[in-house]
């Protein structure tokens, strides 16, 4: 551009090399590819989690050099926020460099140049015509503006030229664009959380990391209303209301108080025939003091309430705290009976089974559960398995193990299951326990099966029955000591089974066997165990003695069988069976205040516009010198473009074409 | 782009450039008449806007002028054999072997697949008449991609007067989006710059969309129309996906030019004098078009961003959130600006910046795909 400036740059002060520096094309581009690779450390390394996530993932040493570096929230960090700051100078600079002559360049038509010079431009044309030197330039003059060109024309002594220029809006392009960067980082900058930052910094407010009731938060950790942007959540159960919301700072929050109240009066969600959500919709009170009525509107996806510069959106949904009843059926020996429970969603409460004091923490209920449930003809075939309930049992150790329990029994493969899973930790995957419904839908049939397992008389009068029934057909001496020793052997298995199910018969097979007869034996015992979970089963039964037994029998009692098998994994000395239920949601609201938003939307607008200007108006111009020569008028024509040389060729021919076409046409 | 050189323009091309323009208007007022009762000021406004950009392009494009014809009369056919019933796709034979969405993206698929050869043998044995048969191809393939979008539109409806969206709002439907994104602009520089030499090599990379597309198609069953999320429900997507998909598509062109121009340098002057280096373009021109298409992608995708920024503004309660796919918009924004001002600034051209153009392929297909694949965040535009 303009190259003049730098005729002595010895005596430059540093002030002033400063600001080239600052404003040099190297120094811009460095800052953009700079910035564009700061930015993907945010994509890459997830923003914002909570703390004790990053320490597991990255180990004491590393979350703390990670956390000086401020990799948690990235784009607030102190070294981000420079580089921004850097590449909105180098704009500013380079606007303020490049302003004057721009401007310069958009409306002067260079009536200054010389033949010589026009002479030795790329584009150019000579030729004769014979109208007259001021009849020539009106005329040219005149088709030039016809082609949106404005034009003038100076006296070059006894010539003439015509200087003719269009596009002149390209250079506004350039302004409008860089301008645009600036206004649109200084928007940002009002809606961003920098002046928290620095009041966090003098003290003067603290973000709160614990979780704590609203009325227990100290005043540090709230804000007043006022004119700052903030955007927060709060999640209000139906019938509440909340004139607050929660701003997330790294790895706590802060409380903005609202100059109005929020109550919920439903939320609703609706689904398509297939199952998917269509919409999620709020019915909203806003009571404000200002006003005489309430305002009520119902607010969903993509269509927020705007209140007095208040943005309130549809974020989320969730649990209002469900009320729920419970029944627990011990799985321990000793109680068939369940035990009622009336507790609510995120209620946690202590609780003693048999010998064991546990934390019960309700963590969510689900009305539905669409999952999928690949068929053979729709491999997307979805079903509903109804409601269920998800918890945390707490040792006194600290452990959890999490649970998910389904209400209703689910199919699987044509029979009907309760369904419980459970897994250590959110990272796993649920392990589901499988338990079989009587022929009532109900859990009573297993769990009577499972009681009798755990008692010591039935299992000790099944074994001497199958005992008695073995040795009559044996009729030897070491009879009775063999009997003994079987019906004991007969206990232990019952024992074992139900203590850590067949892995530990397995267990006790390969310690107590000698290694010659275990490949013999170890069959015969597990068919022994086997037979004798078959009687217990059946004597439960109480049927009558024609009664036949069923196939659907067998197969409860197999199922029912690697149910108890798989109990000892399963952690929990009760079965949580949801009973009744009534639901209760809460909507997740995203509240959001930016005074900003307006600059940046007129930074944008000034970009859009600016770009399409700089790329698809060219700026043109065209001189045209006329000279007399004898009778004739000499016309020197030149022209020249600031981009798209390709396409301007073909324009300066045309152009050209057209002023020649009129050589001897007009005047005379 | 060219409203400047119009004037200069014979009579002939005025007069159906003016047809063309009554066509558009009418077009326009006609779909607004007549879904006055379903249409949001918003929607009238992008389809007028919509309309005004089709006359625009068409004015001086016949090629293009045919090709909406044919898009207009085959999807109207289309429509009307379906009538009220989907299920008028198997018993119809032009449903199903040609015009039910998922036949005609077959046949976009096939068509590209064999336009990408025929460009290259074109080049290879220097026949004219094969490059003007690839660009045959190519047409026809472009033409059934927007006649399957156009199909699948009304298909979407037919499964639910609820479920009904335009098809740009998934990744299956915006492949198919950016493969005739991409073609479109090919052809039109083709058209303006005299040259299908380059046509093979642009198609590469459709051709690879395509392939990707097919996978999805038969390992993921992605073409089954699922209906759309809360957020995705909003007039904004119908200009800021069109949008980006220009810009991605224009970027995609100028990386594959940049293969070119690398593999002319690298091969020129080897073998015999007639190879087929010799038909390709001068490197001014190929650095030429590497410009013009990565100021086209530029200005697209500044707008395809901001509007992001208003929809999100409306969808999450703030225009910027720093989610990964907004940041790698942001990324690839930054990078073509760096790009820009290289070359406009500095005056750099050539080997280094046909090598740049390449690697911003790869963080503009990172911000495509890779976002989805590799990154969770706030977008709900379909994980693979
Ligand atoms: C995020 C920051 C920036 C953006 C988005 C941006 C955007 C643009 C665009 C789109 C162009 C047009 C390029 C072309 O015509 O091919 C341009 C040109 C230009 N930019 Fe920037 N720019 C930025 C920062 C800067 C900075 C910091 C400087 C100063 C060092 C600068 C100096 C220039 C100059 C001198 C031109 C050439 C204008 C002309 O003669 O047409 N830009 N810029």
């Amino acid at each position: 551009m303009s190259k003049k400036q730098d005729s002595q740059p010895k005596q430059r002060s540093l002030a002033w090399r400063v600001f080239h520096f600052l404003g040099s094309m190297e120094f811009a581009i460095t800052m953009l590819i700079t910035l564009a690779i700061a930015s993907v450390i945010g994509t890459v390394l997830q923003q914002n989690q909570p703390y004790p996530d990053y320490v597991i993932k990255f180990g004491p040493f590393w979350f703390e050099v990670f956390e000086s570096l401020g990799l948690y929230d990235v784009y607030s960090a102190l070294w981000f926020l420079t580089i921004l700051t850097l590449l909105v100078v180098s704009t500013s600079v380079c606007v303020i460099r490049h302003t004057p002559s721009m401007f310069k360049d958009m409306f002067n038509l260079r009536t200054h140049v010389q033949l010589k010079s026009l002479r030795s431009m790329h584009h150019r044309a000579n030729w004769q015509q014979s109208p007259g030197l001021e009849q020539s330039a009106e005329d040219i003059s005149e088709q030039l503006k016809q082609q949106g060109f404005r034009t003038r024309i100076t006296d070059k002594g006894d010539d003439k030229l015509v200087s003719a220029m269009r596009g002149g809006m390209n250079r506004l392009g350039y302004i409008l664009t860089h301008v645009a960067i600036i206004v649109i980082c200084v928007g940002g900058l009002l809606d961003g959380n920098l002046p928290l930052k620095v009041a966090e910094w003098q003290g003067r407010i603290a973000i709160e990391t614990r979780d704590l009731p609203l009325s227990d938060i100290p005043k540090q950790s709230r804000l007043p209303v006022g004119p700052q942007a903030f955007r927060g959540s709060v999640s209000i159960p139906e019938g509440r209301a909340a004139s607050v919301v929660y701003l997330p700072m790294r790895d706590g929050y802060l409380v903005q108080n609202l100059p109005f109240t929020i109550e919920v009066e439903e939320f609703r969600i609706e689904h398509y025939a297939t199952g998917q959500p269509k919409s999620f919709e709020s019915d909203l009170v806003v009571h404000d003091p200002e006003r005489e009525q309430p305002l009520e509107q119902t607010i969903s996806v993509n269509h927020p309430l705007i209140y007095k510069g208040y943005a309130i959106y549809q974020a989320s949904f969730g649990d209002g705290g469900s009320e729920l009843t419970i029944d627990a059926w011990p799985l321990f020996a000793g109680q068939p009976e369940p035990t009622e429970l009336n507790t609510k969603v995120f209620e946690t409460r202590q609780m003693r089974w048999g010998e064991q004091e546990m934390q019960l923490e309700v963590t969510g209920f689900r009305p539905f559960n669409i999952n999928p449930d690949p068929t053979e003809d729709d491999p997307r075939n979805v079903t509903n398995y109804g409601p269920s309930i998800q918890f945390k049992l707490r040792r006194e150790t600290g452990e959890a193990l999490e649970y998910e329990n389904y209400m209703s029994p689910v199919q699987r493969k044509g029979r009907d299951f309760f369904l419980s899973g459970v897994r250590g930790s959110p990272a796993e995957e649920f392990a589901y326990l499988h338990i079989p419904a009587d022929e009532n839908g109900s859990i009573d049939g297993f769990i009577r099966f499972l009681h009798d397992l755990h008692d010591e008389d039935v299992v000790a009068d099944t074994a001497a029955e199958m005992k008695d029934e073995t040795l009559s057909s044996l009729q030897s001496e070491e009879d009775l000591v063999l009997g003994d020793s079987l019906q004991q052997t007969l206990q232990t298995l019952v024992s074992m089974f139900v203590g850590g199910g067949f892995g530990e018969v397995r267990d006790f097979i390969e310690q107590t066997l000698p290694e010659a007869e275990r490949d013999t034996l170890a069959p015969a015992y597990l068919a022994m165990l086997r037979e004798m979970l078959g009687r217990i089963y059946f004597d439960g039964l109480d049927l009558q003695p024609d009664e036949l037994v069923t196939d659907a029998r067998i197969q409860f009692m197999q199922d029912a069988i690697d149910a108890v098998g798989s109990l000892p994994r399963y952690g929990s000395p009760v079965y949580l069976s949801l009973n009744d239920y009534t639901h209760i949601e809460s909507t997740g609201l995203q509240i959001a205040r930016s005074p900003g938003k307006s600059t940046v939307y007129l930074g944008c607008a000034f970009l859009v516009v600016g770009v399409f200007l700089l790329f698809y108006l060219p700026q043109r111009r065209f001189w045209v010198w006329l000279s007399r020569e004898q009778d004739k008028t000499q016309v020197y024509l030149a022209g020249m473009t600031n981009r798209n040389p390709r396409d301007f060729d073909n324009y300066f021919d045309q152009i050209n074409s057209l002023l020649q076409s009129r050589r001897n046409s007009a005047g005379d | 782009m060219t409203t400047d050189s119009l004037a200069l323009n014979s009579n002939k091309t005025n007069l159906s450039a003016w047809i063309w323009r009554v066509l558009m208007v009418l077009a326009a007022a006609g779909v607004i008449n007549f879904y006055a009762d379903v249409l949001t000021v918003y929607e009238v406004a992008i389809i007028i806007i919509t309309a005004i950009g089709m006359a625009i392009l068409g004015q001086n494009w016949p090629g293009y002028r045919w090709h909406t014809a044919a898009v207009a009369v085959f999807s109207l056919f289309a429509v009307s054999i379906y009538g009220n019933e989907l299920a008028a796709a198997d018993s119809s034979f032009w449903l199903n072997y040609l015009l039910a969405s998922q036949s005609a993206f077959m046949w976009m698929s096939a068509l590209f697949v064999m336009a990408t050869v025929t460009y290259f043998a074109g080049l290879l044995f220097h026949s004219e008449f094969t490059e003007k048969v690839a660009s045959f191809l190519t047409w026809s393939a472009t033409t059934m991609g927007m006649i399957g979008l156009m199909v699948r539109w009304r298909e979407s409806y037919l499964l639910g007067a609820d479920i009904g969206y335009i098809p740009v709002s998934n990744l299956y439907e915006v492949f198919i989006l950016f493969a005739v994104v991409t073609a479109l602009l090919y052809l039109f520089y083709e058209r303006r710059y005299q040259t299908r030499s380059l046509g093979g090599f642009v198609l590469l990379v459709i051709s690879a969309a395509v392939a990707f597309q097919l996978w999805y198609t038969f390992d993921r069953q992605a073409h089954v129309i699922e209906p759309l999320v809360p957020a995705l429900q909003s007039y904004w997507m119908k200009i800021h996906v069109p949008a980006n998909f220009i810009g991605y598509g224009a970027f995609a062109m100028a990386a594959m030019i940049g293969v070119a121009y690398l593999l002319v340098d690298k091969f020129q002057g080897r073998g015999s004098a007639g190879g087929w280096t010799s038909k390709m373009p001068s490197f001014n021109l190929m650095d030429d078009l590497m410009y013009k298409t990565i100021a086209l992608g530029f200005a697209f995708f500044t707008l395809a961003t901001i509007l992001g920024a208003l929809w999100a503004a409306e969808a999450w309660g703030g225009y910027w959130s720093w989610d990964p796919k907004e940041t790698w918009a942001l990324i690839v924004w930054l990078n073509y600006a760096a790009w820009l001002h290289m070359r406009m600034t500095k005056g750099w051209h050539g080997r280094p910046m046909a090598w740049w153009a390449i690697v911003g392929l790869f963080v503009t297909l990172f911000a495509f795909l890779g976002v989805n694949m590799f990154l969770s965040g706030l977008h709900s535009y379909g994980t693979l």
